[in-house]
């Protein structure tokens, strides 16, 4: 039997609320991590991908269950384990050289020997003449380079890496991804296992020896599957593709049946966001749907999600809040990874833009529990005005800070695209909107 | 590596390269030259500052007006600001770091810094003076102490602010860097914590020592109840030379501040300014860096670099491996789980005790308050009130010339290198200086002080606004000027539509900072001895000064107590709010 290097045992995270709620970001996960192989997890963006590694690395306690390094509980364990992270996270002020140096520093190596270290690693990641230059007068793909000779000199046992090309164009990117994947397969280092967080399926197929796909509110693992393909990786070949297919299928079906609410160690229950009053608005612009469906409908009103991602080149976190939106307001169906459009959307997409916002509108109202509330309240005032105050607190009860927020940003983008309302944004109120002009401005488009 | 071109001759070329070698070396041989001598000068003043410190103290010490004493007194006044900003930089240092770590105390050491930050330093004066003083009886050093601790009170809250906030913006990724790496508390106290929050202190230590110079005027020479405490120092002989109507002297005097402000300007700032560039946080390299031979000088210079490499190096190699080494040791402890907090009852005891000792202080100071009768607490507000509206109309009266002329410059390039400098130069200018003067003016030309003092508020505290409106017009991006244009806007509607929301965040921060100097001022500007004389006018200042001077505790304290109410009060009610729509409304991105 393999020796895990880190297990996570039914690990949860919630976040406290300034009401009497938790959000639940991670529902109790159990996972480990064991010596050659690269894993590879992948969730819609908030799922709680940096919130699971930052657990798995001790950087963050979980609210309730225990992670191990080597069977010992991680807080007190001498852990081994290094971070690339999407933003490099490089001291701006230090130079290469320093930045690389800084770790073995923290461990009081003499002077002679970090010297050493960080120059072999330097020379590996192929930044050798580079190390008195501040990372600013470096481009971004060599910063991260920066950031990985820092994460290799320590000579990890596991390598953590956070979204680590997302901040690179796609060639870069490509390219580093190359080069770690040689370094890993000939031994040059020493690491034993990697764990890479990734919204890009397709990197995930590329390097993964183990995917793990996330879903979310709360974070959960959709499936954990082990890759056989043989490396280097085609990205051309069936199997290649076929798997990208499968994953993108498990990212868009809902959920078979919900796992078991979760109790807190108070025997309070946490409250699972599926169960709540509010649904999660995805995040899409209305004229974003209107483009999908149009697709959509050009590929005869029914195809592939990965084929529609590959044909705009979108990745999954910018193609998913789409489907999701345009699912919700009932304009799309998805089974098995395929989508469908309805006869709703399917006028919605050939319809001028008039008519769309009116579909938009009985669609929204129709569907949307937010904005159905918000068009209430303004009706219900005799200044047919309402606070965003209001429904903040409201959605405070169910979502962090954060995504209430965003919740409020999209339901003010499509109630005001919808003309459902305005949003004075200096004085944070919904009022309604104005009739007249939108009146004179339909009469201007029928004689047209 | 150097490429010699072909046929080049082999002798002949390492002769001439030779002899570039010991031309490149002598650069730095002469820079050597200058560190030694700097060393010496640097030695010698610390034996005069030490000797003449814990000489006999000298309380009563006469100013000699002669021009030939003036470096003697440049000299100890900045001793005096540059000893009190350093204390500032720690205390700042240390401050902002407990205040951002420690939970418990946060919400009530920032609460402490906004009402610190808005009590009239120059009512401390008293109470630090005789404390120093009965500290150290027969020495120097306590009026001295006196001195530095009250102008370090006048610098050092928003450097501990600025370096608090540093701490809580701290990019987290990087703070997940330095966790994942094990740096321990040192570490990351050196490479990220302070590197982070040292462009803040930067700005902030410039606004603070600018400051420093208006409260060394004040401190150097005053009056308190029947002791007369005179430090030698520029502070004292300029308002000896006043008093003296001695104009020569006047002029040496300023000549010298203007003097020393530039060369601090050109030897201490634009370094720092320079060599602060490094910390910021913005991910490409900017173009436009300020360059400093002073800071090419110190970096070059290979004495420096070799007291560096047998000192600093050695020393924080060592302190780094014992931190790791302790650390390595306490993570095993903590496995084993040997590691104990300190006894709940310990820390309780030590907290009630303070609370006791806190509590007793403050019963005891509003105790004096009753001695006060009604006459008084009539005429402190009757002053409250006058010197409200003698700061509103300062504040009004400056907004009036510099927003068209903050603007006027900010809009034009080639106005702002000439203007800005001679700013820069007029807003760390110690306007007390110029008080006698202007007051002597004023009284020729028939005006009392009461209008007076509105001019030395003025005089104080308009830079402030000035700058941020320069550098607010500067920050309205082009194209929208040009929309202005293009749409031919009245001159009213440009201002309206374009300028005024444009400068208006600004606007706002240089106002709080005038708004908070001019209450400041009010202490001196409105109570005033010249040639013998007293001058005053109602006014709260007034009061604060008077009541020091004849050793009024009572009233001295009560009259404080209603400044800084005021002042929080209007920070609170008017300012914040404003602040806000500022950064809702305003804000240009
Ligand atoms: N400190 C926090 N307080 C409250 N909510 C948080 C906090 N950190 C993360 N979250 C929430 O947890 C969820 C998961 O975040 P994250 O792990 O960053 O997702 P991902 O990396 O998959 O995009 C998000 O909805 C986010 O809003
Ligand atoms: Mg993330």
């Amino acid at each position: 039997m393999q020796t895990t290097i880190i297990r996570a045992e039914r690990v949860e995270k919630y976040y406290a609320q300034p009401s009497e709620n938790r959000i639940q970001v991670i529902s109790p996960t159990d996972l480990s991590i064991v010596p050659g192989e690269i894993v590879a997890l992948l969730g819609p963006s908030g799922s709680g991908k940096s919130t699971l590694l930052r657990m798995l690395t001790g950087l963050s306690a979980p609210s309730a269950g225990q992670v191990y390094w080597h069977e010992q509980p991680i807080a007190t364990a001498d852990v081994n384990v290094s971070i690339v992270f999407q933003s490099f996270a490089l001291f701006p002020w230090l130079t290469v050289f320093e930045n690389v140096e800084a770790p073995l520093k923290a461990r009081g190596m003499e002077p002679a020997e970090r010297r050493k270290r960080a120059m072999k690693i330097l020379d590996t990641v192929g930044l050798d003449g580079f190390q008195a230059a501040y990372p600013k007068e470096l481009s971004g793909g060599m910063r991260q380079r920066v950031g990985f000779a820092r994460a290799l000199v320590v000579e990890p046992e596991v390598l953590f890496m956070d979204e680590p090309f997302s901040a690179l164009d796609v060639l870069t990117a490509e390219n580093l991804r190359s080069e770690l994947l040689e370094l890993w397969q000939k031994k040059t280092i020493p690491t034993q296992a990697i764990f890479i967080v990734t919204h890009n399926i397709e990197e995930a197929v590329l390097l993964a020896d183990r995917i793990i796909v996330l879903g979310r509110n709360p974070g959960h693992v959709r499936t954990d599957f082990r890759v056989a393909l043989v490396h280097p990786r085609d990205r051309k070949a069936t199997a290649f593709t076929q798997l990208v297919d499968y994953i993108y299928k498990v990212l868009t079906q809902p959920d078979a049946q919900p796992p078991e609410l979760p109790q807190t160690p108070t025997g309070k229950r946490v409250r699972d966001q599926r169960q709540m009053h509010y649904q999660m608005l995805p995040h899409a612009r209305p004229g974003g749907i209107a483009g999908l469906l149009e697709l959509v409908l050009d590929h005869n009103g029914k195809d592939d999600i990965y084929r529609l991602a590959d044909d705009l080149a979108f990745e999954i976190d910018d193609l998913l809040p789409i489907v999701d939106a345009a699912q919700l307001l009932g304009f799309l169906t998805v089974t098995e990874g395929d989508a469908a459009i309805t006869p709703t959307g399917a006028e919605y997409a050939n319809s001028e833009i008039l008519r769309q916002k009116e579909l938009f509108r009985t669609a929204a109202v129709e569907n949307v529990l937010l904005l159905r509330q918000i068009v209430r309240a303004i009706e219900a005032k005799s200044d047919r005005t309402v606070a965003e105050e209001f429904f903040h607190d409201m959605l405070d009860e169910q979502f962090s800070e954060e995504e209430t927020l965003r919740q409020l940003e999209t339901a003010i983008n499509w109630g005001r695209y919808a003309e459902l309302f305005d949003f004075d944004a200096s004085r944070r109120r919904f009022i309604q909107p104005e009739k007249l002009h939108h009146d004179s401005e339909s009469s201007a488009e029928v004689i047209e | 590596m150097i490429h010699l071109p072909s046929g080049f001759n082999y002798t002949r070329g390492r002769e001439t390269l030779a002899r570039a070698q010991v031309f490149k070396r002598s650069w730095p041989f002469f820079l050597d030259l200058a560190v030694a001598a700097l060393c010496l000068a640097a030695f010698y003043g610390v034996l005069q500052i030490v000797k003449f410190w814990t000489g006999k103290a000298e309380p009563e010490f006469v100013v000699s007006l002669k021009p030939s004493s003036l470096p003697l007194y440049a000299f100890y006044s900045v001793v005096r600001i540059g000893l009190a900003y350093l204390l500032s930089l720690v205390f700042a240092i240390g401050y902002g770091y407990i205040a951002a770590y420690n939970k418990r105390a946060e919400s009530l050491m920032i609460a402490a810094l906004d009402i610190l930050q808005s009590i009239p330093v120059l009512s401390f004066l008293p109470g630090v003076m005789l404390a120093m003083v009965a500290l150290f009886p027969t020495r120097q050093l306590g009026v001295e102490m006196g001195a530095i601790v009250l102008i370090f009170t006048g610098q050092v809250w928003n450097m501990a602010f600025s370096f608090y906030s540093s701490l809580k913006s701290l990019p987290r990724e990087l703070g997940e860097a330095s966790n994942i790496y094990g740096f321990s508390t040192w570490q990351r106290f050196w490479q990220l914590e302070l590197p982070f929050g040292t462009i803040g202190l930067v700005w902030n230590s410039m606004i603070s020592v600018a400051g420093g110079w208006f409260f060394l005027m004040a401190c150097e020479m005053f009056v308190l109840g029947d002791r007369d405490f005179r430090l030698p120092g520029l502070g004292s002989y300029l308002q000896t030379a006043a008093s003296a109507d001695n104009i020569p002297a006047m002029i040496y005097g300023i000549l010298t501040v203007i003097a020393i402000i530039v060369a601090t300007d050109q030897l201490v700032w634009r370094p720092v300014i320079a060599w602060s560039d490094k910390f910021k946080i913005e991910q490409t390299a900017g173009a436009d860096r300020i360059n400093s031979p002073i800071l090419h000088f110190i970096q070059h210079s290979n004495a420096l670099g070799a007291i560096k490499r047998h000192t600093f190096v050695p020393l924080s190699e060592s302190i780094y491996k014992r931190v790791a080494e302790r650390n390595r040791e306490y993570r095993a402890r903590q496995a084993a789980g040997q590691v104990k907090d300190t006894p709940v009852w310990l820390r309780v005891g030590v907290l009630i005790l303070l609370g006791a000792v806190v509590l007793y202080a403050a019963t005891s100071a509003l105790l004096k308050l009753r001695e006060i009768h009604q006459g008084q607490y009539l005429l402190v507000l009757e002053g409250a009130g006058a010197t409200f509206l003698r700061v509103n109309v300062s504040l009004l009266l400056a907004a009036l010339w510099t927003i068209p002329a903050g603007v006027a410059i900010g809009f034009n390039p080639k106005l702002a290198r000439i203007v800005q400098p001679i700013v820069q130069v007029a807003a760390s200018f110690p306007a007390p200086i110029l008080f006698p003067i202007i007051i002597l003016g004023l009284l020729r030309m028939g005006g009392g002080l009461g209008i007076g003092s509105i001019v030395l508020m003025l005089l104080g505290t308009q830079w402030y606004i000035l700058f941020n409106v320069i550098a607010g017009a500067m920050a309205i991006p082009s194209d929208l000027r040009e929309v202005a244009t293009l749409f031919q806007f009245t001159r009213w509607q440009r201002w309206q539509t374009v300028i005024l929301p444009g400068i208006f965040p600004y606007l706002i921060t240089g106002l709080v900072t005038a708004s908070g100097g001019a209450w400041n001022a009010s202490i001196i500007a409105e109570y005033f001895h010249l040639k013998g004389q007293t001058l005053q006018t109602l006014g709260l200042g007034a009061q604060i000064s008077a009541a020091s001077d004849k050793g009024l505790f009572q009233i001295l304290l009560l009259a404080t107590i209603v400044m800084a109410l005021m002042v929080v009060t209007v920070n609170r009610l008017v300012w914040r709010p404003l602040y806000r729509l500022a950064e809702t409304k305003y804000k240009l991105s």
